[in-house]
Order: structure tokens, then sequence, then C-alpha cells
């Protein structure tokens, strides 16, 4: 069980971290355009105090912000097949992941943790925009089954933060495959009575929204994020008009009834614990999950070879 | 059959038939000299079809996937399913006709049939919103599988649409979640589930009816995450790049049963579907018949799980 025992200090990890020295002590809003010095920037977290927007923000402050004191246990994620396409367009795949890896300090866009909130067991998995735009892949998928899995082990909570463009297009078809692959994982969750909340943030479109992002018993956004399927670069060219102010932003979609509530940065972990104490007790299921059945036993397992998954089992007709 | 649309790479094939449809109109039938000739010229056909068809690019299939005369969904209900009941509406916006369904009979058995439906002619095509669908769709799609499910009867899917609709309406409807659900719904129901991609099978749009126990697809089909217009647009920032992301996305069905994506490839008459709609569809109706044979054999619960098993070993290593 390697990622029980992979466990990482915050503080030690700040230590090595590149945070420490910022290239840059100022930050532009993108919003605004005022400048905010990097301290200010930290202790608001990353959001503008002066216009209330939120800035995209990685897995490691996601991970701070919201465990209690900030400690967590980072999950080791299973290798997946890299390149399976042999991808080239102006560059090749391979080239684009190790620039992505270098600059994030990361293996992929999606990153596991688990620790506590308030007390309750939680499994965080964080999609971070800044690695190929937070693209779905082999990798995304298979870290969100291990969160799924690893929540059910811990009789956790899942909640996922996601942002993304979309599936990766250089892995084709397999990245398309995601959305059934983390559909699956949710249900994995679903059938253990364990709540799976998702936390859209800026932006979230394509595949990742048509799956996963859209399946949480409670879904959440921050301020201001784009959620969507289509791009609105992709509408506008396909009504040929301009579209509505506001048109894909978190409040817009509260609006419409798509989301269950848009939560601020500042008050998202209270949130977070406030709904654990509602649909979890002692880190316990509030209500007890269903007999195993024989589908499910092959979810928190490995994956049962064929032969083993056809045998009849009792209770079946 | 002669086909009167002809595809860029057809330019051959095209001039041959005008000669013979030429010679036909100048003479009757009595003219032996002239019909050795037309049977001379119908071989050339058959052989320039060989050539053409046996080696087309990702880019070609690109182009027969979406021949405006191939067999949409509502020919092969009507080459396969007898009785077909169509139900309608998603019970709460309206009905979606890019996305149809219904009960009927294939070779006697009670079925579900779901599939998007592109359209014939102009009207048609606008009518069936191009096979894209709004979320009221995949909520129809969703109502239809749980009915399926609650009376045991296997669910039929047919794949064919360039993608989901994108919309100001299909985004304030919830597009995102109704496909959500729709692949949900796919994974989670204890009926035999068959899908057969006999298009263009586009994305999430296409995902959200396509997570069944086996995929079958026509040879000449294509199954890819984005269309190379878009994947070209994106990566190359220029979407007259596509023929070469139609090579880079590997959608051809002979590169996604590599994959393990799909599990059969149904062959199609020479010259594609279109030639011969009837051969066509007698193929897949086989295939289908023996897939559903094969499913018959597990429990309802062993359905779910055995879907989810193969969704879950896909694209990990070892497994390819």
């Amino acid at each position: 069980m390697n990622w029980l025992t992979n466990f990482v200090r915050p503080k030690i990890r700040a230590l090595v971290s590149k945070r420490d020295i910022p290239d840059n002590l100022w930050t532009k809003c993108r919003a605004c355009t005022q400048m905010i010095f990097h301290r200010d920037l930290e202790e608001n977290l990353h959001v503008c105090p002066n216009c209330d927007h939120h800035l995209r923000i990685g897995p490691d402050q996601r991970f701070a912000q919201l465990f209690d004191n900030g400690e967590h246990s980072l999950s080791e994620l299973p290798e997946v097949l890299s390149d399976p396409l042999k991808f080239r367009d102006s560059k090749r795949y391979v080239d684009r992941l190790k620039d992505s890896r270098n600059r994030t300090g990361e293996n992929d866009a999606v990153v596991v943790a688990h620790g506590t909130m308030g007390g309750h067991n939680v499994v965080l998995a964080v999609q971070n925009f800044a690695f190929m735009g937070g693209s779905m892949g082999l990798a995304a998928g298979e870290a969100l089954i291990t969160a799924a899995r690893l929540a059910v082990m811990q009789e956790a909570a899942l909640v996922v933060f996601s942002a993304a463009g979309g599936a990766r297009m250089q892995e084709g078809i397999l990245s398309l495959m995601q959305m059934p692959r983390s559909t699956i994982a949710v249900e994995m969750v679903r059938e253990a009575g364990l709540p799976y909340i998702v936390v859209l943030t800026d932006p979230t479109t394509g595949g990742v929204t048509a799956s996963y992002g859209m399946l949480g018993d409670i879904s959440i956004a921050e301020p201001g994020a784009l959620i969507g399927f289509a791009g609105p670069r992709v509408i506008e060219d396909t009504i040929r008009e301009q579209l509505p102010e506001g048109f894909q932003r978190a409040e817009y979609l509260l609006d419409h009834g798509i989301l269950d509530m848009v939560v601020k940065r500042s008050e998202m972990r209270e949130t977070l614990i406030r709904l654990f104490g509602f649909l979890m007790s002692d880190g316990k299921p509030a209500i007890a999950p269903p007999a195993p059945t024989p589908t499910s036993t092959t979810d928190v397992a490995q994956i049962a070879p064929p032969d083993e998954t056809d045998a009849p089992s009792p209770g079946q007709d | 059959m002669e086909s009167n649309t002809f595809l860029d790479f057809e330019k051959p094939i095209a001039e041959l038939e005008g000669k013979i449809k030429e010679l036909r109109h100048l003479t009757d039938d009595s003219d032996d000299n002239i019909a050795s000739e037309v049977t001379r010229l119908e071989a050339k056909v058959d052989t320039a079809l060989h050539q053409v068809y046996d080696k087309l690019t990702p880019w070609q299939k690109m182009q027969v996937a979406r021949h405006p005369d191939r067999p949409h969904f509502l020919d092969y209900v009507s080459g396969l399913i007898d009785e077909f009941t169509p139900l309608h509406g998603d019970r709460a916006f309206g009905d979606d006709k890019a996305l149809i369904g219904g009960l009927g009979r294939f070779r006697g058995t009670p079925v579900m049939v779901i599939g998007h439906e592109k359209g014939t002619g102009t009207a048609g095509r606008v009518e069936h919103n191009f096979g894209m669908a709004h979320p009221e769709g995949y909520r129809k799609a969703v109502r239809l599988m749980e009915l399926a499910a609650r009376f045991n009867v296997p669910i039929l899917t047919f794949v064919d649409t360039p993608g989901a609709h994108p919309g100001v309406e299909a985004e304030e409807r919830g597009q995102s979640e109704a496909i959500a659900r729709s692949i949900e719904c796919c994974l989670k129901v204890k009926v035999p589930f068959v899908v057969s991609i006999v298009g263009e099978g586009g994305s999430g749009g296409a995902m959200a009816i396509a997570a069944g126990n086996k995929v079958l697809m026509l040879e000449h089909s294509v199954y890819s995450v984005i269309s190379p217009e878009g994947c070209a647009s994106i990566l190359w920032r220029d979407a007259a790049r596509a023929r070469d992301a139609a090579e880079a996305l590997k959608l051809t069905a002979q590169d996604l049963l590599g994959y393990k994506v799909i599990d059969r490839i149904v062959e199609e008459p020479l010259g594609g579907a279109h030639r011969d709609p009837e051969i066509a569809m007698s193929s897949l109706g086989d295939a289908i018949a023996e897939t559903l044979k094969d499913l018959n054999d597990l429990t309802p619960q062993q359905l779910a799980a055995q879907r989810r098993d193969k969704f879950l070993d896909m694209g990990r290593p070892g497994v390819q």
C-alpha cells in the first residue's frame, strides 16, 4: 500500500518548494489588472483583494488551504501508458508532457491526497490547469479511480476540484474513454454510501464537465468560474452571434439550476466541512452502505481476471 | 448500386460509372457490343473500388463515414427492427429529433433501440439537427434505458453524430450533466447492451450512448475524441490541417480494435455501406445477433460487472 506509507509533510514540502522564492513578487490580476503583492495574494488564498477575482491555483495550494492544518499525504498514482498514439502535432506529445512536468513539478494533471477536514476523512483530487490545460487522459482517469478506491477503503468523502479544457486530444480515443472510466470511479464512491462532492473551478469544460464534473452528490463552483460543455468560442462560431453577458459563468449556471451553490474560496473549507457533517458521522457514512454485491467486490480490490468475475455468485438468478 | 454523390478520391469511379450511364442512355440493351462494353466497364469499376477502398486513409474514411448517402439510424431501424414503436420526450423539456429511440423487435426479440439520426436531404438534416443532440435527447435516452432495464429488454444503440450540439440553449439546459448521466446510466443498466458505431462517433455526444457491453463498428466508420477539423484548429491553429489530424487521432475502426476500445469490426460492402445498404444492414444485423447471443449467458449482475471491468481495463499497460 504505497499511497499509505508515502507520507509527505506539507512543511517539509514547503521548504524545498519553489514557491518560497517567487519569480515575481507581484502578480497582475487577470480581471482588474491590479498588481498584487505575493504575500497579500497568499494570505488572501489567491483571491484578488481588489475585485475578488479567484485566481487559478494548483494542487499544493488547495491541499494547504483545505486539510486540517494543511496536513495530508499524497497518493502514489499508477503508471500509465505514455503516448499511446505516438502523437505529434507541431510538437511531439512526449515533449509537451516533459515541459509540463518540468514546469509544474507534477507527473500529470490530477494530484490526489488524503487527510482530514474538520476531523472527517477526506480524499481530495485536484486537477491542475497549469498542466497541459488540466486535460483528462489516461493519467487523470487512473488518478480518479485511485482516489475513489482510496475513499472507499478509508471510508472517506471524495472531493474533486476540477479544472480542465476537456479531454487530452493527444491521447485520442483513449482520452474519450476516461469519461466512462471516471464515471465508474464516481459509482464506486456512491455504492459505498460515501459523499462525492465536485468543486468546479475556472475553467472546466468539455469531457470533464460531461462526466465526473457533473455527477457530484453536491455541485459547487468557485465564483466567476467558466463552466460548460462546449467552449464559448465554439458556440460563437456555431451561432455566429455574441454570447450573453456572464454566459457559462458559475453564477449563470446557478441561475439555470445546474449547480447547488457558488462558494467563495475563503468559505470553501467551512462549507465542505458542514456538508460532511450532514452526510457523514465520525468519518463513517451517515447511511450504512448496502451489502456488498458481486460487482462491488471487484471495485475495491484489483480488477479480477474475467474468469473470476464471470463465475456465478450467490444471490443471482 | 451506383452512387450519385462522389467523394474527391472516387473520381476514377465516377468517370467509369458516368460512361456506363451514358452508354445505357444511348442504346437499348439489345446492342451486344455495347452490352459487352458495359460489362467490361463494370468490372473496371469493381477493380477501381477495390483499389480505393482497400486502403482508405483515415481522412478518406472520415469522408465515407460522413457520406450523405450512408445509411442512417432510421434506415437501420427499418432494415433491422420489426414493429418499431418510437417513444418520445424527456418528460421535462421536449423531444429531441437528433436522438431517437423506441421499442421494437430484433429478429424476434424485444429490444430498446436508441440512436443518433443525422437526417437526409437539407430539410431532413435541419429537422434532425444534423444528428447533434440537445440535453433533452440524452435525458430521453436515460429514460428509455431505465425503462428497458426495468423490463429486462436488451438495449441496442446506434452511434452516428458529429457531437453533442454546441449552443446557448444546450448549455443553459445542462448539456454536460445530461451527457454525464447518460454515460452513468449506460454503465449501470443490468441488461445486455450492444453499441454499433455506424457512421461518425463524435466525442462526448457519441460516448453518451456508447458505454455498452460490446462495441461493434462498421469498417469505414470513425470514432474520435474530437473532429479532425476541431483538433487541427486547436493544435495546428489551422482547420485545413484536418487531414493530418485525422491521421494523428487514430480514429479508424482498425486502429480502435488495436486499442481494444471496440470489440469487433463489421465488414462493409465494396465501396462502402452507401453502395449497398441492404448488405451493410444484414452484416451488422448478424454481428448484433451473435453478440447478443454471447451476452445471453451472463446474469444481470455479470452484465454490469463486465461493462465496468471492460472500461476499467481499457488503456491499462499490459492489457492492451
